[in-house]
């Protein structure tokens, strides 16, 4: 697999949550109600028995620990880093509502995990061969987990990927502040350590091979694709150097050094999480000045308010209710991007218009939706751009299901590994024929 | 806002008067003057010295903890032996915080083999200016392998004529220290009587091994390769002293002064045990643990719930709640308690359903459409496990229950006097 160099734009940047040492760990698993039907698991994607490895932790048993975290969720590690358990389990613990700190779930389970990347535990083997093979179209947490989930089962897979890199976005999407990539690539080798798992990398589908290829070369296929690249505002000056979708920005940041020279200001278009994470990360690589440019209000932000908040607090600017209508440049290069204010109803106020300086422009408007690549496939319907799919994962033609951002819409590294096990499941059922095999 | 003066703390022990009623115990805290004299300070009201003997030479390592999720030494023990000083030096000290703390209790503690040795140790304690003295026959480890300590106090006989020798030679008030390792408690008492005490204290330690290590397969706490029973003390021993004290305290035949000893951790602990028939208390290892500074609290805190009750001396409070302690056969069987969650401070954890379902009677169960819990009246026994296991205070009460039935107990019942309402639960 393709080495990462190991100084890249993303190591400035320190954990926002550093990890927990035993006594702070103790101290903190000691606090845990031990919940009955607990709600922090009710409010995991993954469903992980929280309580349960919170007291392995307690009584000394961190492998026990690790092992329950893991038998539900196999990305247990970057998950502990990368969830936005504000809004998931932490957000769920009853301690809130005592008004009391609520059990810091994700450094626990960091704890946990962390140790068994450390000792090198092993939890899972491969199921007995049962003659099946499994494509599995993308390689980021999706696809990964259900590989894994499938070779417990004894399918054997095959991994498609277009890049030269696994991980998708837990690689290089996630702000570094959280997780960097060199430590999402160790724990894809630790998934596909389970052993019989193909990798094809460099290999687009649509491109390289059709759906119609694999479906014809594999037993079942699952499309864990993701989305597309960052859509880009068409407006006046777009073409010029600087203008640059977030997504891809972020991902050179994590897996490259990037070159800043230049670049005093920049801007940020958009109000989601890749807009408030694009900010953040562009003050942390040392941009002095960095501006939010959003439609809405600082209410109707998507992204989430907590991470806002951290934002604001290492000196984020923002433009609320803004509409960029074009972008001004010298010698080729942007210089700024021209805004107009927009009333509460986001109707352009007249004489509201400005220009905001940046020598960087990041688009943080989404990706584009999927499009060629199920064309020409029976019962294979998108809508809104994502794949259709039951609630197993399944789509509309027979042994073809897809999971993670390109059936949800784009959610978190959580959503993808809890979708992809369950279409793993889902596959398994299927190939069996409904018994045993 | 009650208007009364300030309750007084003045505390009588078989006639050892001390500012207030908490003393240290004679253990680490009390093995030297310069020690007593800064609790002292803190405003320790008394002080059991560290029993003074034959000087003996301790091992390493001398303490174990018991330790719950996160609290530290909710059990303690010790296999230390009584002081390793020379007697010159105690009775020394013992002249000098007397000269500097005249109106502070100080009881020395001892243990010696032979009349002879009572004799002269006893003089020497009241010449250096002793307020009391208590004749150890408590200590369960290795002391009484030398025929002293628990030697003595598990043997009414032995226990009754030690005591004696010490009321002939003593002219200051003696505490006979009991053992809590004897099945019961009372003949112990009623010997220390028997034999002339002016009171008793109690509990010494328990026998115990504190634990083991798991991984050197040693008992704790470790000399080495191996390791003795120790004595047990710490809160977790609270219930057990209780019990003893309250024993003697509502034995008609004893009536001698107690000093209670037993997990005292807070003005809290305090007030049960003078409820119980105390005059006053000793703490040792919560000072161990925490420092002198503790005593502060204990005195605030006693004096505010002397004033809450409005109980002007401690002889209003002590042993208020001995009458409530009676045979099981005589509890009205006809009271009835449910258990009631309250809504608004309930956190949806589920903890008593988990407790009910698993550990009581399964009559607490999950609601539709809520975190909290419903508890099926007609089936709840009344058994608290719920309010027990609930982390917040007061969110689930025990109501009682107006069931039509006149009190009756068991004796009651079988003597044909009385009518029990159905049993709940037991089918």
């Amino acid at each position: 697999m393709t080495k990462l160099p190991p100084t890249r734009s993303e190591t400035v940047f320190a954990d926002a949550k550093p990890p927990y040492g035993a006594a702070q760990a103790l101290a903190e698993a000691n606090r845990c109600f031990y919940c009955a039907d607990a709600p922090c698991i009710q409010a995991c994607p993954t469903e992980i028995d929280i309580p349960e490895f919170i007291r392995k932790i307690s009584t000394d048993n961190l492998k026990g620990s690790a092992r329950t975290i893991f038998a539900s969720n196999i990305f247990g590690m970057s998950c502990a880093r990368v969830c936005p358990v504000e809004v998931l389990c932490v957000g769920a613990c009853v301690y809130n509502e005592m008004d009391a700190p609520p059990i810091q779930i994700g450094k626990l389970q960091r704890y946990a995990t962390d140790r068994a990347f450390a000792e090198g535990w092993r939890f899972f083997e491969a199921g007995p061969d049962s003659g099946k093979s499994v494509a599995l179209l993308g390689g980021g947490p999706a696809s990964l987990a259900a590989a894994h989930e499938l070779r417990r089962q004894g399918h054997a897979c095959t991994i498609y990927e277009q890049s030269e890199l696994l991980g998708g976005l837990s690689a290089t999407g996630v702000a570094p502040y959280k997780m960097q990539a060199d430590r999402a690539l160790e724990e894809v080798e630790w998934v596909l350590g389970i052993g019989g798992i193909e990798v094809r990398t460099g290999v687009a589908i649509g491109r390289d091979l059709s759906l119609s290829e694999l479906r014809e070369r594999h037993d079942a296929v699952l499309i864990g694709i993701g989305l597309g690249p960052d859509r880009l505002l068409a407006a006046p000056g777009h073409e010029l150097a600087g203008i640059r979708g977030a997504v891809a920005w972020i991902a050179e940041m994590k897996t490259k050094a990037l070159d800043l020279r230049g670049i005093g200001r920049a801007a940020v278009i958009g109000g989601g999480n890749t807009a408030v994470d694009a900010v953040r990360e562009l003050l942390g690589v040392g941009i002095g000045e960095v501006t939010l440019i959003y439609r809405g209000s600082e209410a109707e932000m998507s992204g989430y308010a907590h991470e806002w908040a951290a934002a604001k607090i290492a000196g984020a600017r923002a433009a609320f209710r803004c509409q960029p209508i074009g972008f001004t440049g010298e010698a080729g290069q942007v210089r700024g991007v021209e805004v107009v204010s927009l009333d509460a109803e986001r109707r352009p106020i007249a004489g509201g218009e400005r220009v905001i300086a940046a020598e960087l422009v990041l688009m943080a408007i989404g990706q584009s939706r999927l499009g060629a690549l199920v064309d020409g496939v029976d019962g294979l319907t998108l809508a809104g751009g994502h794949v259709v799919v039951d609630a197993a994962g399944a789509t509309g033609c027979p042994g073809v299901f897809a999971a993670g951002d390109c059936a949800n819409g784009g959610k978190e590294v959580v959503n993808a590994v809890a979708e992809g096990r369950r279409a793993a499941l889902a596959i398994d059922r299927y190939l069996r024929g409904g018994e045993a095999l | 806002m009650s208007t009364m003066t300030t309750p007084d703390l003045t505390a009588n022990t078989a006639g050892i008067i001390t500012p207030n009623p908490f003393w240290l115990a004679s253990a680490p805290p009390t093995n030297s003057g310069a020690q007593i004299m800064r609790a002292f300070d803190a405003g320790w009201g008394g002080a059991v010295w560290k029993t003074l003997g034959q000087p003996i030479q301790n091992v390493s390592s001398r303490f174990g903890g018991l330790h719950h999720r996160s609290s530290r030494a909710i059990g303690f023990n010790n296999i230390e032996l009584i002081t390793d000083r020379p007697l010159d030096v105690n009775f020394r000290e013992i002249a000098e915080v007397k000269r500097r703390y005249p109106k502070h209790g100080v009881i020395v503690s001892l243990m010696v083999e032979t009349r002879e040795e009572w004799r002269e140790i006893i003089k020497r304690a009241i010449d250096a200016g002793a307020d009391g003295l208590e004749l150890n026959f408590g200590c369960p480890h290795g002391m009484c392998e030398r025929g002293m300590g628990s030697a003595v106090g598990q043997e009414p006989a032995l226990n009754e004529r030690i005591t004696s020798w010490a009321a002939e030679f003593s002219t200051v008030p003696v505490l006979v220290k009991l053992t809590p390792n004897v099945d019961d408690i009372v003949p112990n008492g009623l010997a220390a009587k028997a034999g002339g005490a002016d009171g008793v204290s109690l509990i010494n330690t328990i026998k115990s091994v504190i634990g083991v290590d798991i991984d050197r397969f040693v008992i704790e706490p470790r000399v080495g390769g191996s390791s003795t029973n120790g004595g047990y003390c710490g809160p977790a021993v609270k219930p057990i002293a209780l019990h003893m004290v309250a024993a003697l305290a509502r034995e008609p035949a004893f009536g001698l002064p107690i000093s209670g000893i037993g997990g005292i951790a807070s003005w809290r602990d305090a007030v049960e045990f003078l409820l119980l028939g105390c005059d006053s208390v000793q703490v040792c290892t919560e000072v161990m643990l925490r420092g002198y500074r503790v005593v502060e609290d204990m005195i605030e805190g006693l004096r505010e719930y002397m004033r809450a009750h409005s109980f002007a001396r401690l002889s209003d409070m002590v042993g208020k709640a001995v009458p409530s302690f009676r045979e099981w056969g005589e509890l009205d069987m006809n009271f009835e308690t449910v258990a009631k969650i309250d809504p608004a401070t309930c956190i949806g954890c589920q903890a008593c359903v988990v407790a009910c379902n698993d550990g009581a009677h399964q009559c607490i169960h999950p609601a539709q459409g809520s975190r909290v819990p419903r508890v099926d009246e007609s089936e709840c026994v009344g058994c608290n496990l719920c309010q027990i296991v609930c982390p917040v205070p007061g969110c689930i009460t025990m109501a009682p229950v107006d069931n039509g039935f006149a009190p009756a107990s068991w004796n009651d019942f079988i003597a044909g006097e009385g009518l029990l309402r159905p049993k709940k639960g037991a089918h």
